[in-house]
């Protein structure tokens, strides 16, 4: 029993990993909440069951399943990195030097557009998952993981083993983390601070619809809301690891699936959504700057 | 006769020393200047001896009281208070404001009585207007009391800080690199401004690295490399100090 | 050719979720748009509205003060039901507005769980009157200090944290209060709410008709605006001020930062409860869904877009976010389409709000 909510808290929590790395990224770099981070993990839901529902239509899902998928999930991650990428240009820089709240609120903007911009097109009511994966499976330590739970804490193992990679050993990476201590020094060390932004968003918003096609796939059933409290509660994880710190991101992304999907089994599910907060106000007094941020004292 | 008195004084942060074992007296109404090369542990002196930072270990005894332990707030309370090194004026303020917020603990009044606005309200507020008007006067600033003070020119904005710490009416001021970045014109004005300022019986301890004005105003100077104290005493005899001359010298010669 | 290629872009952007017509149609419309922009910048008109200052406004403040406290109280007199239903909702929204103003706009503490505090205040009456029978006149100083003792709670462990962590658990108390309120069947009802409150009633007269209600609110903002601005300009608001500036800098000139942030986080929700208690009166029903995080975020929109620290621009806020949507009721569909361009759109030209640059709109954490 306790066994089995730790997969499905592993599959939960897998994927408020990967979307709290897009929180924890940009967080890192602009100091800005990106609210609207959530939206790019519903697009990404949305789209991949437009993709796949025209590559059925078209017959490829009846030859090869498999290419289907494959395509399907390199467009979304296409458009949805576009979608970031867009968004940044739009919504944030035009905003690089104005009060620290005046993003945050054009975040919100941006997320309600976009929650309505899905709506309208997509239709109020719940989308479903053209593909249905089943509850196939196998046995593990007398446990029944499914292949889709398998699948999806494997996936996002491998883009934090990737991501973490990138950032440590590539030359992008390297002027990642030196723009994210100090935007002024990278850009005298001839850093294109604004293309390692726009790179920034990219990537966050390519992990964001890896998390969308998983859910989608996962639940079979999509609405334009599911990116508001997705959203939040990455969020929370980004805080509850440290904001700014990637390992922080994918370790708090984790903690929050082990504690909604046990909390839900063994206390009680309507307070599902609480249990999040609950363990992050607790963490947060224990030690103020999230589990693995660092405690810096004030320059005077 | 003394004033204040730091007995060991030590501050580590993580593994570096900023400030190791230091001790010194400053008489009451004196001008005690802390000079050292960067680096030194002057400012993080500074912040031990306002309370931002608590000392690893040392005491600060204070008219009678250890204030190592006191929290900022209390320390400026009691009668010590300071400028910063880099500026940090409340800048969306205008320049009277921001010498009124440091009347805080000297005039009070509950959260009723401004409310009400009562005639016991007006009457300290008129007060507290009056004050910060003669320390904006002291300092040269009565002007441009309406000014933002993110609108002054920069000296401006180091003159307004001095006239805040005046406006706590502490009996201690610490002045951190009061000078720093003005021009010679601006710099004598700062001068004569702190002699003004020991005539009105306040203590004053600086940090500075213009040597003209460290040699002009102070009756004691004490000086660190390294978090240490490496010499103290009048400004001549510092002023020939083979240890003191290494450390400036050695120090340049290395850059 | 720049404009095409984004147009382009733009278009495949939507390519998915409309189809190939919509997004030529998209295409050709942003194209116009973008012409039209590029037009206005060479004519100006861009610089022109981020450079407009609203402190000229300061110039008609004598006459336009009376003039608009003429206006609000004769606005019954003329308007119909619907309108004087908008302006009571415009007049609670302000007090929210200008109650998280104290904590955010003053102080610099961001809280994204405001609606939790409006919430308090809204059960406690639902509660107090439902249960015990107890009036509105009555349950109004207990509602407010519900709420403020709730800020004081969660202030006190809170504030222990910086910026964006104090943000995230004010949000996450939001949402705890929330589904606390929806899952606490025996006392709340769940999702179903509290019915049959009783609304206020004065000297034996009910002002449970829309006009006369309406007084009960605008007298309510009205003593809030003057409390509130007398409380700024004392020393109580210039610590607040000079803390969010500069904390070290504040607790260097004697004040008790701990405490003062304290304060402000009791005053500031203590006008959430009024806010809370003057809504579950008007509705004579609560139910947690109208105390959501996009609640908070409604709240903080207000203060941001009038221009933060501003009193008058939380006001100014206030009317907008909830003026717009019932002005857009004719385009149904589109108007939070609309909304969301619209924060978006004013964001980039006026970063500050509308009354910013006037005086501390400045948010540093």
């Amino acid at each position: 029993m306790l066994l089995q909510q730790l997969i499905n808290g592993l599959t939960l929590g897998g994927v408020y990993a990967i979307i709290a790395i897009g929180y924890t990224m940009v967080y890192g770099i602009l100091e800005l909440i990106n609210f609207a981070h959530g939206e790019i993990y519903m697009l990404g839901a949305y789209l991949a069951i437009i993709f796949l529902g025209l590559f059925t239509a078209m017959g490829l899902t009846a030859t090869s399943l498999p290419l289907a998928l494959i395509l399907t999930a390199i467009l979304t991650i296409i458009f949805c990195s576009a979608y970031g990428f867009t968004m940044e240009k739009v919504a944030y820089k035009p905003l690089r030097n104005a009060p620290r709240l005046s993003p945050l609120i054009s975040a919100i903007g941006v997320s309600i557009f976009l929650q309505n911009y899905v709506m309208l097109t997509q239709g109020a009511t719940d989308k479903v998952f053209p593909q249905r994966f089943g509850e196939a499976g196998f046995q593990f330590m007398n446990v029944n993981v499914t292949y889709l739970q398998a699948m999806i804490i494997l996936v996002s193992g491998l883009l934090m083993f990737f991501l973490h990679l990138f950032i440590h050993k590539t030359r992008m990476g390297k002027a990642m983390r030196a723009t994210a201590q100090d935007k002024t020094m990278a850009a005298l060390v001839g850093i294109n601070v604004d293309s390692i932004i726009s790179v920034t968003f990219i990537i966050g918003a390519g992990l964001a619809a890896v998390a969308g096609i998983m859910v989608a796939s996962y639940y079979g059933l999509v609405n334009y809301f599911i990116g508001y409290i997705a959203g939040i509660k990455a969020f929370t994880a980004a805080v509850l690891g440290g904001i700014g710190n990637i390992p922080g991101a994918m370790l708090g992304g984790i903690i929050l699936g082990l504690v909604e999907s046990t909390g839900a089994a063994y206390i009680s599910s309507e307070y599902k959504d609480a249990y999040a907060f609950i363990i992050l106000i607790v963490i947060l007094l224990i030690k103020p700057s999230g589990i693995l941020g660092k405690t810096t004292e004030e320059k005077v | 006769m003394y004033i204040l008195e730091v007995r060991e004084l030590t501050k580590h942060f993580g593994g570096i020393r900023a400030v190791e074992d230091v001790s010194f007296k400053v008489k009451d109404g004196g001008i005690v200047s802390i000079i050292g090369p960067n680096g030194a542990g002057k400012t993080t002196l500074f912040n031990c001896l306002t309370g931002i930072t608590k000392p690893t270990k040392g005491s600060i005894y204070f008219m009678e009281n250890d204030i190592s332990k006191f929290p900022a707030h209390k320390v400026s309370e009691l009668g010590i208070a300071r400028t910063f090194q880099n500026i940090r004026l409340f800048s969306e303020m205008t320049v009277m404001e921001n010498v009124m917020v440091s009347q805080h603990t000297r005039m009070r009044y509950g959260f009723l009585s401004s409310v009400l606005q009562g005639s016991n309200f007006r009457k300290k507020e008129q007060i507290i207007k009056e004050k910060a008007f003669e320390y904006l006067e002291l300092v040269g600033l009565e002007d441009y009391a309406d000014t933002m003070a993110n609108n002054l020119p920069y000296g401006s904005q180091r003159r307004l800080e001095i006239a805040r710490a005046l406006a706590t009416e502490a009996k201690i001021i610490l002045l951190d690199e009061p000078t720093a970045g003005m021009n010679p014109i601006e710099t004598s004005e700062v001068m004569s401004l702190i002699k003004k300022i020991q005539e009105l019986g306040k203590t004053l301890i600086l940090i500075e690295h213009d040597m003209r004005l460290v040699m002009g105003v102070s009756d004691w100077i004490i000086v660190l490399d390294h978090g240490v104290k490496i010499a103290e005493g009048l400004p001549e005899k510092v002023k020939n100090d083979p240890l003191v001359i290494e450390a400036y010298m050695g120090r340049e010669t290395t850059h | 050719m720049k404009p095409i290629l984004i147009s382009l872009f733009a278009a495949i952007l939507f390519l998915p979720f409309k189809g190939l017509k919509a997004a030529g149609i998209m295409f050709i419309s942003i194209l116009i748009l973008l012409s039209a922009v590029s037009i206005l910048k060479k004519t100006k008109v861009i610089d022109a509205i981020k450079a407009i200052r609203i402190p000229e406004a300061g110039r008609f403040k004598a006459f336009l003060i009376p003039a608009l406290l003429i206006s609000f109280l004769a606005f019954p007199l003329m308007l119909k039901d619907y309108y004087i239903d908008v302006l009571i909702m415009s007049g609670i929204y302000t007090l929210l507005a200008l109650g998280l103003n104290i904590i955010v706009g003053f102080t610099g503490l961001l809280n994204l769980g405001f609606a939790a505090f409006y919430a308090i205040g809204a059960y406690t009456y639902a509660l107090l009157n439902t249960k015990l029978g107890l009036g509105f006149w009555t349950s109004l100083p207990i509602s407010a200090g519900f709420a403020a003792l709730a800020g004081l709670l969660l202030a006190i462990p809170a504030l222990r944290l910086r910026g964006d962590y104090l943000a995230i658990v004010t949000l996450g108390f939001g949402e705890i209060v929330r589904l606390v309120l929806n899952n606490w069947d025996s006392l709340t009802n769940g999702p179903n709410g509290i019915t049959g409150i009783a609304p206020p009633s004065l000297f034996g007269v009910s002002l449970g008709k829309l006009n006369l209600y309406y007084y009960l609110v605008f007298l309510l903002v009205l003593l809030a605006v003057i409390i509130i601005r007398r409380v700024e300009s004392s020393r109580i608001g210039r610590a607040w001020i000079a803390i969010k500036e500069n904390e070290i800098a504040a607790s260097s000139m004697g004040i008790n930062t701990t405490k003062y942030k304290l304060y402000a986080f009791a005053f500031g929700t203590f006008w959430a409860g009024v806010a809370g208690i003057l809504f579950s009166a008007k509705m004579q029903f609560v139910s947690p869904e109208s105390f959501t995080f996009m609640e908070s975020i409604l709240i903080l929109s207000m203060i941001i877009l009038g221009g933060l620290g501003n009193i008058y621009g939380a006001i100014i806020g206030a009317f907008i976010l909830v003026l717009l949507p019932e002005v857009l009721r004719e385009v149904q569909l589109y108007r939070m389409l609309i909304l969301g361009i619209g924060l978006v759109l004013l964001m980039v030209f006026r970063p500050h709000g509308i009354l910013g640059g006037v005086k501390g709109v400045h948010f540093r954490s």
